[in-house]
């Protein structure tokens, strides 16, 4: 069965699975953690460069960038001014004009503050940007961010690192029936299931860092959901059957022995 | 002279351009995002833009995050 390309913004991915590169142990383990996992696009923050210690590794230096693409997140910003200055700095500092856009609503659910969200994707779309927004399980959310010009739309599964999986499946998959975009599910990933539960439900594909990063064994975990995604796209391509109630039986009835 | 240096005030002796100033600080230029007095720095302008006493600069780059 062939599937079609992953493409955001014109640009082809060979993974489904986008992963973070916040909460590793150590650089050298988010590395192989990314090789394990096969991705080929993954986030991270921009933060002040610490002055005092210059000691400390670079995360770029982990990273092979000629293989894969990195993204930018506007993580910790509370405010559409906030997080259009992030994304532009992050312009500045890196490779390309994309940006993961978030504007936080509120510090203890991390939800986003889809009204500041909305204008901040208005901004900078308007600057040359490709928007992928994190958003909520909302269709009218996506809907907005997709008329506003967002590259792709990224609902939450759950909270950011909640590990609590697909809080609203049905909403996902009208999010997908909706859009005319990619949809990426972002946060709230606890394991290989809810990556698989994700891409059964149409997402084009997903976004997790703590499922990965915080799992017991990370590369293990990294490997499990490269599987699930795959798996789970499979599953949605393949079409699956429908619920019943009841049983109908596999095997058959007539020939049995005795009767 | 005093500027301010990512939130603290940080001394030196006389204005320099950021080129020098990323220089002095050990950072490599091609990693980092700098914005001057709120005004975000294009990286071929490092070296012309004079950080002077009172200045606000911010040097920025990629961190790990989701």
């Amino acid at each position: 069965m062939v599937d079609t390309a992953f493409v955001i913004a014109g640009r082809t991915f060979r993974s489904r699975l986008i992963v973070g590169t916040g909460k590793y142990s150590s650089h050298a383990v988010m590395a192989q953690a990314h090789a394990a996992a096969g991705a080929d696009m993954v986030t991270v923050a921009v933060r002040r460069v610490n002055i005092s210690d210059r000691s400390r590794e670079s995360l770029l230096d982990y990273i092979d960038t000629s293989t894969i693409f990195i993204l930018p997140n506007t993580a910790g910003c509370y405010t559409a001014d906030e997080a259009v200055r992030t994304a532009r700095l992050g312009r500045e500092a890196g490779l390309s004009n994309w940006v993961k856009l978030e504007v936080i609503g509120d510090e203890r659910t991390l939800f986003p503050d889809n009204e500041a969200l909305l204008e901040a994707t208005r901004t900078l779309v308007r600057e040359g940007f490709v928007v992928l927004p994190y958003t909520n399980d909302d269709p009218i959310a996506c809907r907005k961010l997709e008329d506003a010009g967002a590259a792709a739309v990224m609902p939450l599964g759950a909270p950011i690192g909640s590990g609590l999986g697909i809080q609203n499946v049905n909403n996902i998959r009208i999010i997908r029936e909706f859009a005319r975009v990619p949809v990426i599910v972002d946060a709230g990933v606890g394991t290989a299931s809810d990556a698989a539960l994700a891409m059964e439900l149409g997402a084009d594909g997903v976004l997790m860092n703590t499922a990965i990063a915080g799992a017991q064994e990370p590369i293990a975990m990294a490997e499990a959901m490269k599987h699930a995604v795959i798996a789970g796209r499979l599953a949605f391509l393949a079409g699956r059957i429908p619920r019943k109630a009841y049983a109908t039986a596999s095997s058959p009835v007539e020939g049995m022995v005795g009767r | 002279m005093f500027i301010t240096l990512n939130g603290d005030p940080f001394e030196l002796e006389q204005p320099l351009s950021v080129a020098d100033l990323l220089a002095r600080l050990a950072i490599d230029p091609r990693r980092v995002a700098v914005e001057h007095n709120l005004a975000i720095l294009k990286r071929q302008a490092f070296g012309e833009a004079i950080v002077r006493e009172g200045d606000t600069i911010e040097i920025v780059n990629f961190v790990g995050g989701g």
